[in-house]
């Protein structure tokens, strides 16, 4: 008998496409303590901003905006929430899952066992990626359902003033938020793609959420320097705040549109420039 | 006719594997330099045989775990080749490696979970492995290390020892025709270390080819049919312990009230490499006979108490292989 015979016997079959590997990197991240104290702060804005407001007496009303609707109707905590969220909490959020997602294996060991059981590279990039835009998702969905639930305790529904003014039943004003949800999270994922290719570069897992957490701050911090406005529509968050454009009647897409292009992009980017990085990468963690 | 059936048999390809024995673990030229100009394995051919336990020996900083790091397609190698049960690595991983278990650098697992779903979230991760009988495979590995009870316990609460086990649980959670050890028993204390070697005798009585990597020559001697010894970054030596054994001369011991007389007569009949301790002298026979060497000498009138020949050690031989102990490499 030759070796060619002997050795090949017949591979193991490799079953149909199973969500299981990546079912099993959502229980890692949820259901890992210092990750379940994150979504906790994360919820517990929405609380503190709706009791407060509740309770100091003012109304708000006249402020205009997303806060002076708040007393109007429940549903603009949850809004509200998002908005404060945005600038730090939700971009911290997604630094520590994509931060975490190739560097923490790398830091603990467990990359390399990976790897060997095999996991292809770009399989494990792709269920790495999937579970960092559900983990974001989860996050600006938990803070809306948190918001408006609250909210509509505390200030009940009815109809929905639009910030263009006009308005809009209660069922319209929910599919505007769902609309906000879905935007911000395609925008935090862009952000995402960045932390995962940040991650493939270090086995320092912290050193990799400061990275894209400091990159969320810097981004913003570049976005409000006036004599920098040329390079503004350039930076990952440029777009962010304009979730409100999604609460005009009709929408205002001329800051939507190049918001999701510009999203779109920087996750091509990133996804491709942590795949170039980390296909070929030597594995000595 | 005859000289055509010749010329057929030559130009078939697969000849030439039928006579060598087939491999489980191959490699050619396999190199690896590192960025910063290291050499940390140099040019060196594996021949790991199918059914074999094979002892890849080295101190400290040899290359070994380079080496299985390159075997297992986790590092790139800088030149060179290597086959993992006839299949190429990189190009063939994903066919081979489901049937290759690997303990590479010591166990490594989350913290905050327990042994048990560490090992289901390998199981999650291998689309070879049937969830089906997910359970009772993770189930068996761990007995199979005697991890049972502490199962459900959090990975960060384990000693060495049991973390040293759930490594090797992860490597055998499928039935596996190649086993990649990497320092199984370090860690372990005697009975562990006992448990490991009648459990790596037992895998390869059912049929496993083992390749362990240690820096124990005990471990080596106990459990082990082959061996390739790796000296700073090179395979200096690879053959079977039997094969290996044969070529190291034995050494004579010749006892005697007169050490320096009987010294003397040794070295005019042919012995080298002298070891004079008290009135005990060993040596290596040369070309003569052990038997003659003694009449020799009783006849030249040295008064010998005690003669016999000092079984191989093959410490003795590794030392002269690799010029040194077993500390670390630099």
């Amino acid at each position: 008998m030759s070796a060619a015979e002997i050795l090949p016997t017949a591979a193991p079959a490799t079953r149909r496409p199973s969500s299981r590997f990546l079912r099993s990197e959502l229980k890692l991240i949820f259901g890992r303590r210092r990750n379940i104290a994150g979504l906790a702060v994360l919820a517990a804005v929405p609380i503190i901003l709706g009791l407060s407001i509740k309770f100091s007496g003012e109304t708000g009303e006249g402020d205009g905006g997303i806060f002076g609707q708040i007393t109007s109707n429940g549903l603009f905590v949850g809004l509200a929430a998002l908005m404060v969220e945005l600038p730090l909490f939700l971009p911290l959020a997604v630094g520590v899952i994509s931060g975490d997602s190739v560097a923490g294996e790398a830091s603990v060991g467990t990359l390399r066992y990976l790897l060997a059981t095999p996991v292809q590279r770009t399989r494990l990039l792709a269920v790495k990626y999937t579970s960092i835009v559900i983990s974001a998702a989860f996050a600006v969905v938990l803070i809306a359902v948190v918001g408006v639930g609250l909210g509509l305790a505390l200030f009940g529904a009815g109809p929905v003033t639009l910030l263009s003014g006009t308005q809009v039943s209660t069922a319209e004003g929910i599919w505007r938020l769902v609309l906000v949800c879905g935007y911000l999270t395609v925008c935090l994922a862009a952000f995402g793609a960045i932390g995962l290719f940040i991650s493939t570069l270090t086995e320092q897992p912290v050193g990799a959420t400061i990275g894209v957490a400091g990159l969320a701050i810097i981004s913003q911090i570049l976005d409000a320097v006036p004599q920098l406005s040329g390079i503004g529509p350039y930076l990952p968050t440029h777009y962010w705040l304009n979730f409100g454009d999604l609460l005009r009647d009709p929408i205002a897409a001329d800051q939507i549109v190049p918001g999701l292009i510009s999203a779109a992009v920087y996750t091509a980017i990133f996804l491709t420039a942590a795949w170039a990085r980390f296909a070929g990468k030597d594995i000595t963690s | 006719m005859t000289l055509q059936t010749d010329r057929m048999t030559v130009a078939n390809p697969t000849t030439a594997s039928e006579l060598a024995p087939p491999t489980a673990v191959a490699s050619t030229g396999l190199t690896k330099r590192f960025r910063g100009g290291q050499i940390a394995v140099d040019h060196i051919d594996l021949a790991v045989p199918v059914g074999s336990v094979y002892g890849f020996l080295g101190p400290n900083g040899s290359g070994k775990t380079t080496t299985i790091r390159m075997l297992l397609g986790l590092v790139r190698p800088t030149a060179g080749s290597r086959t993992l049960l006839g299949g190429r690595i990189p190009e063939d991983s994903q066919r081979v490696l489901p049937r290759v278990g690997a303990l590479v650098e010591g166990p490594a697992f989350h913290l905050y979970l327990s042994g048990r779903d560490n090992l289901r979230r390998l199981d999650a991760a291998d689309r070879t492995a049937d969830p089906a009988t997910g359970g009772a495979r993770i189930g068996a590995a761990l007995e199979r290390v005697g991890l049972s009870a502490a199962a459900g316990k959090r990975y960060r609460n384990y000693s060495l020892g049991m973390r040293q086990r759930l490594g090797i649980a992860a490597a055998l959670l499928q039935p596996r025709e190649l086993l990649i050890l990497d320092e199984p028993t370090n860690g372990l204390d005697p009975q562990g270390t006992r448990e490991v070697r009648a459990l790596v005798t037992d895998l390869s009585a059912g049929g496993v080819t083992v390749m362990l990597s240690t820096h124990l020559l005990s471990e080596v001697e106990q459990v082990c049919t082959h061996v390739g010894v790796m000296h700073v970054g090179k395979l200096v030596a690879q053959s079977s312990l039997t094969e290996l054994r044969a070529q190291s001369a034995p050494r004579i011991r010749v006892q005697s009230d007169n050490p320096t007389d009987a010294a003397a007569g040794l070295r005019r009949l042919g012995a080298t490499d002298l070891v004079i301790d008290g009135d005990s002298i060993t040596a290596l026979p040369g070309a003569a006979d052990p038997a003659d060497l003694l009449s020799a000498l009783v006849r030249a009138d040295v008064r010998v108490r005690a003669f016999g020949t000092v079984p191989v050690n093959l410490e003795d031989v590794f030392v002269t292989l690799t010029g040194e102990g077993f500390g670390v490499s630099g």
